[in-house]
């Protein structure tokens, strides 16, 4: 390694278990998370060629996507995802591996449950059959998306066959103005820099708002990083990331957790550490972000008005059929946009600290008429942690509905969709045409921000709600 | 793995900015698990909502129906991991995408099923677009891709030349199995195993062994 190495190289280079002859590399996976919908075929084919999973210990498998989040769900509540569901279960029965299963007090979403039980720890390498796997660099580990046919070779041999990604760094410095989340900082990046801005890069996020971040914020964060083409998001672990897995489940204990530790004060990048690209960004001028078109880089602040095509330069085309897919106007504020359905949850914003964050607001308010709102908490943990400080109480009374956890209207995986042409305001990460169903159009943006447009029954200013 | 020589086909474009892995294979359609996917292939824009074609799409018009070269714009494949998005293109028959650049994760999925993509300057890309929109309904001149001289030619004749990884190369000329490639470094991983459970057991242990 070299003399000066980053945070990603310090995890990277150790995985390292052979060079290939193109310069590729086989590099060892610490923690390889199965889910329903990605890793059916892997198994089947694995199971063709007559091949069995190495390392069953260090693989998970979990059931989040194709499940309802109806209260009192089991196997066929969502009908559709019910081959999904028992496939996965008998796989993990087969191979022994362990599953949290869509009963178990551990489940979660993946992305939200890995962490948040010590499954993810610095210094590791992860994999899941899900782009956004990125998430889980927010604890220090290399953690990235792959493909099903991917799925199947680490389950084969625990390694995969890839390329070391160049590095960049973002550097958030400064303090985030009030009604200022994670999520704004994510979007306002992505405005920016686009959605290829980081292809083929591994991205750290550094600076003083990330030191001063929650681990959950830093996960809003990190899983933010695919959406501007880096497949991997990473923050380098500190005290804040240290008590964060202090005593989860699946974290060594006692000496070995001293032990662990000693490795990972050592993972952040060197004061002088070269990285390939660099972005550096003022958090204190972020106003709440709001997306408005097809692109999660097509965002804008609250105050600011949709904009013109013709400004587009090379953009022009996408943002003309953006528009037009999203029914709006150029040059028109977004605030007071009316809405149809406002959606907390997904792995970009689902943890405690943003169910929060929404409540917050809507203490003592009521959902506006005519506006669906749904809460789906990320894990079971983040829901009892939530009902033990009365949160659900908070969103009920609101008239939110308070659900199981799951992907759900994200992705429009399950029954939860946005039906053709209604307007949602969602905490999730992707806006493209038909994502939450067909027809759907969506506005990505804070938890805070989500509140307040389901109070207002319109795009609002989550600054105007604060007292 | 299918194999990946030379490639005589019809090209489509198809020339929109970050083409989505939601956009080629909409969830809706991944909910069947032994589903024809390249039925699916761009379903929001390839059916109305009834179901019936779009008779205005790329795809559902003479003579792009039958093509094997899909022509598009930067960042292809962005968005969702799924390689779904991979299964519905080849599903339809389309064998090579072009663009003037690809999401990580759509790009190594396409490898593993005998999808070339192929990375080129913009105006090379805008070029070669041209050539397959101004073809004959009726009598169209193919594209030629040829991995084995890495070139790719339009109607035009003129070949371009294209970079690719050697190895990536090989593995579809040759139509080779990767997993089983890597089981040849069983040794290596069991000594990697071995010797880095020493230096950090906390990662192996025993935290999700049922037996445990």
């Amino acid at each position: 390694m070299a003399a000066t190495a980053t945070l990603f190289d310090k995890v990277w280079e150790p995985h390292v278990v052979a060079t290939l002859p193109d310069g590729s590399v086989l590099l060892h996976i610490d923690r390889h998370l199965t889910h329903e919908m990605t890793s059916a075929r892997a198994f089947e084919n694995l199971r063709a060629a007559n091949r069995s999973v190495r390392n069953p210990e260090i693989t998970v498998c979990v059931q989040d996507h194709i499940l309802s989040t109806a209260p009192g769900r089991d196997d066929d509540s969502y009908d559709r995802g019910t081959p999904f569901i028992r496939a996965l279960r008998q796989n993990a029965r087969n191979y022994g591996i362990r599953l949290f299963d869509i009963d178990d007090p551990e489940q979660g979403i993946v992305h939200v449950m890995a962490p948040e039980l010590g499954v993810a720890l610095p210094g590791l390498t992860a994999v899941c059959g899900d782009s956004h796997t990125c998430t889980i660099g927010a604890v220090g580990a290399v953690a990235f998306g792959i493909g099903t046919s991917e799925v199947e070779h680490v389950l084969a041999t625990q390694t995969l066959v890839t390329r070391k990604p160049r590095r960049m760094r973002v550097v958030f410095d400064g303090v985030m103005a009030p009604g200022v989340s994670p999520k704004d900082l994510s979007l306002y990046l992505i405005a920016r820099i686009g959605t290829a801005g980081g292809t083929g890069h591994a991205a750290e996020y550094a600076g003083s708002a990330i030191r001063a971040m929650s681990m959950e914020g830093r996960m809003t964060v990190c899983n933010m990083s695919i959406e501007l083409g880096s497949r991997i998001g990473m923050v380098a672990p500190d005290d804040t990331t240290f008590d964060y897995l202090s005593g989860t489940p699946y974290a060594p204990k006692g000496e070995m957790w001293d032990r662990a530790l000693a490795t990972w004060r050592a993972l952040p990048s060197d004061e002088d550490a070269v990285f390939d690209k660099e972005v550096r960004i003022d958090v204190a001028d972020v106003a709440p972000q709001i997306s408005w078109g097809n692109s999660p880089q097509d965002v804008i602040g609250v105050g600011d008005v949709i904009p013109d095509p013709a400004d587009g330069a090379d953009r022009r085309k996408s943002w003309e059929r953006a528009i037009d897919y999203m029914g709006l106007q150029p040059g028109t504020p977004i605030e007071g946009l009316p809405i149809d359905k406002a959606f907390i949850g997904s792995c970009t914003n689902s943890r405690l600290a943003d169910l929060r964050a929404a409540a917050r607001i809507l203490d003592g308010r009521k959902v506006a008429d005519g506006v669906r709102a749904l809460v789906v908490p990320g894990s079971a943990s983040v829901k009892r942690a939530a009902e033990a400080e009365g949160l659900d109480t908070v969103f009920r009374r609101a008239g939110f509905d308070w659900r199981e956890p799951g992907c759900s209207m994200c992705a429009g995986m399950n029954d939860d969709h946005v039906a053709p042409g209604e307007r949602c305001i969602a905490t999730t990460n992707r806006n493209f045409e038909g994502r939450q169903g067909p027809g759907s159009r969506t506005h990505l943006a804070s938890p805070a921000m989500v509140a307040a447009a389901a109070v207002e029954g319109r795009i609002a200013d989550v600054r105007k709600l604060m007292g | 793995m299918e194999r990946f020589t030379t490639l005589v086909g019809i090209a489509a474009p198809l020339m929109d900015a970050n083409i989505d892995t939601d956009a080629i294979i909409p969830v809706e359609q991944m909910k069947a698990m032994d589903a024809d996917f390249g039925k699916s292939l761009f379903h929001g824009q390839r059916y109305a909502a009834d179901g019936t074609e779009r008779a205005d799409f790329v795809l559902n018009r003479a003579p792009y129906r039958k093509a094997e070269i899909l022509i598009a714009g930067p960042n292809f494949g962005c968005g969702s991991s799924r390689e779904h998005a991979v299964w519905a293109l080849v599903g339809f028959g389309i064998r090579c995408v072009i663009a003037p650049g690809f999401s990580d994760i759509f790009y190594n999925n396409s490898f593993k099923n005998g999808l070339l993509p192929i990375h080129l300057p913009d105006e090379t890309v805008a070029g070669l677009a041209a050539q397959a929109a101004a073809q004959d309904a009726e009598s169209p001149t193919a594209f030629v891709v040829d991995l084995v001289e890495c070139t790719v030619a339009g109607p035009d004749g003129q070949a371009t030349r294209f970079e690719i990884d050697p190895a990536r190369r090989e593995a579809l000329l040759e139509g080779l199995d990767e997993i089983g490639m890597t089981l040849k470094h069983e040794s290596d991983i069991r000594a990697f195993q071995a010797a880095d459970a020493e230096a950090r057991p906390w990662v192996y242990g025993n935290a999700f062994r049922l037996d445990a």
